[in-house]
C-alpha cells in the first residue's frame, strides 16, 4: 500500500499529514508507506499510489489519477483521518 | 523529535492584522527577529498561498505559514503570532485564523522530525484555543512544550 500526501512546498503541511496518517495506519494495523511531496513532484510519486491525502485546494491540480483522493479538513484531527482512511481502504 | 527553536523573540501575542497577508508578514517578521530567516522569506510564504490557495489553514483557527527551504532560510525556526481579531484566509472550513505559525526549515530531508513534534502538540485538540488565549510568552512556550 502506498499513500502520498501533497502540499505546495512538500514540507510542513504535507509532512504533518504524513506523520498523522502513519500514526492512524499503525493503529488500524495497516501496512503502508506514506510519502510527503510537493505538487510538482506528484506525477512521479503518485504513479503507483493507492491513496492521495491532501487539501481541497489541490484536488483540481492533481487531475486524473487512479488513486483515491481524500480531502482532509483538519490535519491534526486523527479521528477524521481514521474515518476517511477506513472508508477508503476498508 | 524536537520542535525548531521558538525563542521569545519569535512570539507575538495579541497582534493586529488587517488581512491574511499582514498576518503572514507578522509571522515572517518574527522569524527574522529570531534569526531564522531573511525578510524575503515572508514574500515566499505569501507566494505559496497566492499560488496554491489557503491550504495552510490546516486546522480550525490555525495557519501554518511556510515556504520551501532555500537561501532565505538561515536556520530552522518556528514563530507564533496570535491575533486580537481573527482574520479570514478564505479557507472553506477552518477560517477565521487566530493563531499563525511561521515555519522555516533549512533542509528538506530533516523536516519530518520538526513537523512530527508539531503534530504531537496539536493532536491535542485544545492546543489552538490555549495558544489563542495565552497572555504571556512563557504560556506559549509551555503549551508548545518548549523550555527556554
Amino acid at each position: 500500500m502506498k499513500i502520498v500526501t501533497i502540499c505546495g512546498a512538500g514540507i510542513g503541511s504535507s509532512g504533518i499529514l504524513k506523520v498523522n496518517a502513519e500514526r492512524v495506519l499503525k493503529k488500524l494495523d495497516i501496512n503502508a508507506s506514506v510519502t510527503a511531496v510537493d505538487l510538482a513532484s506528484l506525477a512521479d510519486a503518485a504513479r503507483d499510489a493507492q491513496v492521495i491525502l491532501t487539501s481541497a485546494e489541490f484536488v483540481e491540480a492533481i487531475g486524473k489519477t487512479f488513486a483515491d483522493v481524500i480531502v482532509i479538513e483538519n490535519y491534526f484531527d486523527t479521528d477524521e483521518l481514521t474515518r476517511k482512511l477506513e472508508a477508503a481502504l476498508g | 523529535m524536537s520542535l525548531p527553536p521558538l525563542p521569545a523573540s519569535a512570539i507575538e501575542l495579541g497582534a493586529s492584522a488587517d488581512d491574511w497577508r499582514a498576518a503572514v508578514r507578522l509571522a515572517g517578521a518574527a522569524l527574522v527577529r529570531s534569526g531564522a530567516t531573511l525578510p524575503a522569506y515572508e514574500d515566499e510564504m505569501i507566494r505559496m498561498i497566492e499560488e496554491h490557495g489557503p491550504y495552510v489553514v490546516i486546522a480550525p483557527g490555525l495557519a501554518l505559514a511556510h515556504a520551501r527551504p532555500g537561501p532565505t532560510v538561515l536556520a530552522d525556526g518556528l514563530a507564533i503570532v496570535t491575533l486580537d481579531s481573527p482574520v479570514a484566509f478564505g479557507h472553506p472550513h477552518n477560517d477565521p485564523v487566530s493563531v499563525v505559525l511561521g515555519l522555516a526549515i533549512a533542509r528538506a530531508d530533516q523536516h519530518l522530525a520538526a513537523v512530527a513534534a508539531l503534530a504531537n502538540v496539536f493532536n491535542d485538540s485544545d492546543a489552538i484555543a490555549s495558544l489563542a488565549a495565552a497572555s504571556t510568552v512563557e504560556d506559549v512556550q509551555r503549551i508548545m512544550g518548549v523550555t527556554s
